[in-house]
C-alpha cells in the first residue's frame, strides 16, 4: 500500500477530501461575510444563524411540504435571503450611521434569538437530512473512495463563489457594488439608489449563507448550534485572509481545510484548534492579513 | 462612546466645582459600600455574591469597551482561567488558603490578558473583536481537552478553605464580605484608573486614535495595559466565584460567556463606572427569575430581544440615560 509520511495513502486522501469539503463551507461562509463587510462595514454575527437556518429551512421544507433538495436549493437562498433583505431595512439600517461595533452587537442578539427559539423547538441533537438520491453513494478512484455526495458539494460550493466573483468583478450590478465599497456618498450623488443596494447585498450575503446550510444539511447533523461554533472558525479564517479580495477570501478558505483535514491525519489531538494557531502566526508575521490592504 | 463636556470657565469656579462633584462622588460611593454592608440581610448572600462576582467582570470589561474603545469578544477565557487555576490549585493543595489561590488564578489570567493583548491589538475595530473572539476559543477547546480541568464535567466540590488560615468561609456570610472586600478592590482599581492621567489618555486614544499619536503617546502600549488590567480584574472575578460556588465549568469559558458580560455593560452604560454594576445585577435577577419560570427555556432569547432593544434605541444605557436626564433637568 502507498504511504504519504507513514499514513495509508486512502486514509491520506480521505482526509484531505473531508478538509476540501470543510473548506468549500469556510470559504462559501467567508466570502458572505466579505460581500456584507465591504458594503455595510459591519461583521454579521448572525451569518451562523442564517446558514444553521438555511439548513433547518431544507429539512422542515422536505418534512411538511415535500420540497426535494434540488427544489431547495433553489428556494431556501431566496427565502432566508428574502428574511435578511427585512432585517436590513427594518433593523440594520436603523444603526447605519452610528458606530460599526453596534452592528456587529446587533447581530450578536439576533444570532442568540434564532438560536435559542430553535433550541426550544428542536432541542441541540440534530436531526438528519437525507442525501438526494442520485449523489449517494461513491466513485471508487482506484487510489481512494471518493463519496459523491462530498464530490458535488465541492463542486457546488466552487461554483457558488465563482459565480459570486463574476457577479462583483465583471457585471454592472457589481462594479456598483464595488464603487459602493470605496465611496457610499459618491455613488449616491451620482444617482444610484445606494440604501436599496445596501439592502440587495445584505440579503445577498445572507442568500450565500442559506445556501451553504442547504448543502450542508445532508453532511452535518442539523442542530440549532450547527453554525455558532462553525462562524467563529469562519471569522478566524476572516483575521487570517483579510476581507479584502473576493479570490482572497476563497482561497484562505480552501486552504485553512486543508491544514485542518492534514492536522487530522497527523496531529488528531489539534485538529479543531489549528486554523486558531494560523491565525496567531499570521497576526504575529502579517498583522493586515494574507490578502488585506489597509494602511 | 459617551463623552464628558468640560466648560471653559474661570479656574477657580472649575476647581470648585470639581470639588463639590468629588465630594459628592465620594457620599455616594459612602452610600453604596453601607448598602452593600447590609445587604446579605436583606436578600440572599449567595444571590448577591454572585451578583458581585458578574459586576466584577463587567467593570473590567467596561473599563476596556466603555475607557479604550476596545470590544473584547474573548473575555470568558479570562474568567474562566481564573476560575480554573484556583480551583484546580485549591482541590488539589488542601493546605493553599483562598486568598493565595484567587491571588494565582488573577496572576494567570493577566499573563494570559498579555498573550491575548499583544496579539489583538495589532488589529483594530471588529477585527479586534473577531481575533479576542477567535483566541478564546482556542483558549475553550484547550481547556476542554487539558486533563487538569476535568473535561465537560468541570472542577466540582473546591474547598471554601479559611480565609488567612483561620477565618472559615464555610458561612456564606463571611464568604459575602470578602467577596464585597474584593469587589470593592477591584472597583476602586478601576474607578482609580480611570481618573488617572493614563485613564485620560486613554480616553484621548479612543475619541481620535491618530491625534493622541501624534501628540506623542504611544497608544498600543496604553491600549496594552489597559487590556491587561481588564483581563486580570476578569481572572479576579472568575477566581472568586469558583470559591464562592466551588466549581469551575466550561459554561464560563464559552462565548455565549462573552456575549452575556457585553450584554450587561451595554445594558446598564457603557463608560459609565455604575453601569456594569447595575447592568450585572438586572441580567442576574433575570436568569435567576426566568429559570424558576416557564420561560426557563427562554433565557437566551429574552437575552438576546434585551440585546437588540439595547442596541436600537437604548444604546446609552441605564445609567447613561438617569445621566442625561439629571444633566438635563438639574443642571
Amino acid at each position: 500500500m502507498t504511504m504519504i509520511f507513514g499514513v495509508p495513502l486512502a486514509v491520506f486522501m480521505g482526509q484531505l477530501t473531508l478538509g476540501l469539503v470543510n473548506g468549500a463551507f469556510y470559504a462559501l461562509l467567508s466570502l458572505g461575510l466579505a460581500v456584507i463587510f465591504g458594503l455595510l462595514k459591519i461583521v454579521n454575527f448572525a451569518h451562523g444563524a442564517q446558514y444553521m437556518l438555511g439548513a433547518f429551512a431544507a429539512l422542515l421544507g422536505f418534512r411538511y411540504l415535500g420540497i426535494n433538495y434540488w427544489l431547495a436549493l433553489f428556494l431556501v437562498p431566496l427565502v432566508v435571503g428574502a428574511f435578511g433583505v427585512l432585517l436590513e431595512r427594518f433593523l440594520l439600517r436603523r444603526i447605519a450611521h452610528l458606530d460599526h461595533l453596534y452592528g456587529l452587537l446587533l447581530t450578536f442578539g439576533l444570532a442568540l434569538i434564532f438560536e435559542g427559539t430553535l433550541v426550544n423547538f428542536f432541542g441541540v441533537s440534530g436531526a438528519r437530512y437525507a442525501t438526494p438520491e442520485i449523489l449517494q453513494g461513491g466513485l471508487n478512484l482506484g487510489f481512494m473512495f471518493l463519496p459523491t455526495y462530498r464530490a458535488w458539494v465541492l463542486v457546488a460550493a466552487l461554483a457558488m463563489c465563482l459565480f459570486t466573483w463574476f457577479m462583483i468583478e465583471r457585471t454592472r450590478l457589481g462594479a456598483y457594488l464595488r464603487a459602493g465599497t470605496e465611496n457610499s456618498q459618491l455613488m449616491q450623488a451620482f444617482g444610484v439608489n445606494v440604501p436599496l443596494l445596501i439592502t440587495l447585498t445584505y440579503g445577498f450575503g445572507v442568500a450565500l449563507a442559506a445556501f451553504a446550510g442547504v448543502l450542508a444539511a445532508p453532511l452535518y447533523p442539523v442542530s440549532p448550534t450547527m453554525g455558532s461554533s462553525l462562524l467563529i472558525v469562519v471569522f478566524a479564517v476572516v483575521v487570517i485572509g483579510g476581507m479584502g479580495s473576493i479570490l482572497g477570501a476563497i482561497i484562505t478558505g480552501l486552504a485553512m481545510g486543508i491544514i485542518e483535514g492534514l492536522t487530522k491525519v497527523y496531529y488528531p489531538e489539534a485538529s479543531n484548534t489549528v486554523i486558531f494557531f494560523v491565525m496567531i502566526l499570521v497576526l504575529m508575521l502579517r498583522p493586515v492579513g494574507l490578502f488585506g490592504k489597509e494602511a | 462612546m459617551m463623552t464628558e463636556t468640560q466648560s471653559m470657565a474661570a479656574p477657580s469656579a472649575v476647581l470648585e466645582r470639581q470639588k463639590r462633584a468629588k465630594f459628592r462622588r465620594n457620599m455616594f460611593y459612602l452610600a453604596l459600600i453601607v448598602v452593600g454592608l447590609v445587604a446579605p440581610f436583606l436578600a440572599y448572600p449567595v444571590f448577591l455574591m454572585k451578583v458581585l462576582c458578574f459586576a466584577l467582570f463587567a467593570c473590567a470589561f467596561n473599563l476596556l469597551l466603555g475607557y479604550a474603545g476596545l470590544l473584547s469578544f474573548g473575555h470568558a477565557a479570562f474568567l474562566a482561567t481564573g476560575g480554573y487555576v484556583t480551583g484546580y490549585l485549591l482541590a488539589s493543595y488542601p493546605g493553599l488558603t483562598p486568598e493565595l489561590g484567587i491571588i494565582a488564578g488573577t496572576l494567570l489570567a493577566t499573563l494570559l490578558g498579555v498573550l491575548f493583548g499583544v496579539l489583538s491589538i495589532r488589529r483594530q475595530g471588529i477585527y479586534f473583536a473577531m481575533v479576542t473572539l477567535a483566541i478564546a476559543q482556542l483558549v475553550y477547546f484547550m481547556f476542554v481537552q487539558a486533563p487538569f480541568t476535568g473535561g465537560e464535567d468541570g472542577l466540582h466540590g473546591v474547598p471554601r478553605g479559611e480565609l488567612f488560615g483561620f477565618i472559615s468561609l464555610s458561612s456564606n456570610l463571611a464568604m459575602y464580605y470578602f467577596v464585597f472586600a474584593i469587589f470593592i478592590f477591584g472597583f476602586a482599581l478601576i474607578q482609580r484608573t480611570v481618573h488617572s492621567p493614563f485613564g485620560q489618555v486613554l480616553k484621548a486614544i479612543r475619541e481620535n486614535e491618530p491625534r493622541a499619536v501624534s501628540l506623542g503617546y504611544n497608544a498600543d502600549a496604553y491600549k496594552l495595559v489597559a487590556f491587561v488590567i481588564s483581563a486580570g480584574l476578569a481572572g479576579l472575578a472568575g477566581s472568586t466565584k469558583t470559591v464562592v460556588f466551588q466549581l469551575a465549568s466550561l459554561t464560563d469559558a464559552h462565548w455565549h460567556m462573552s456575549g452575556e458580560v457585553i450584554l450587561m455593560t451595554l445594558l446598564g452604560g457603557v463608560g459609565t463606572l455604575l453601569g456594569p454594576l447595575m447592568g450585572a445585577g438586572i441580567v442576574v435577577s433575570l436568569q435567576h427569575i426566568l429559570a424558576q419560570s416557564p420561560l426557563g427555556n427562554w433565557v437566551s432569547v429574552i437575552l438576546g430581544i434585551i440585546f437588540v432593544i439595547c442596541v436600537l434605541s437604548f444604546r446609552s444605557g441605564i445609567v447613561g440615560e438617569l445621566d442625561k436626564m439629571y444633566r438635563k433637568n438639574f443642571k
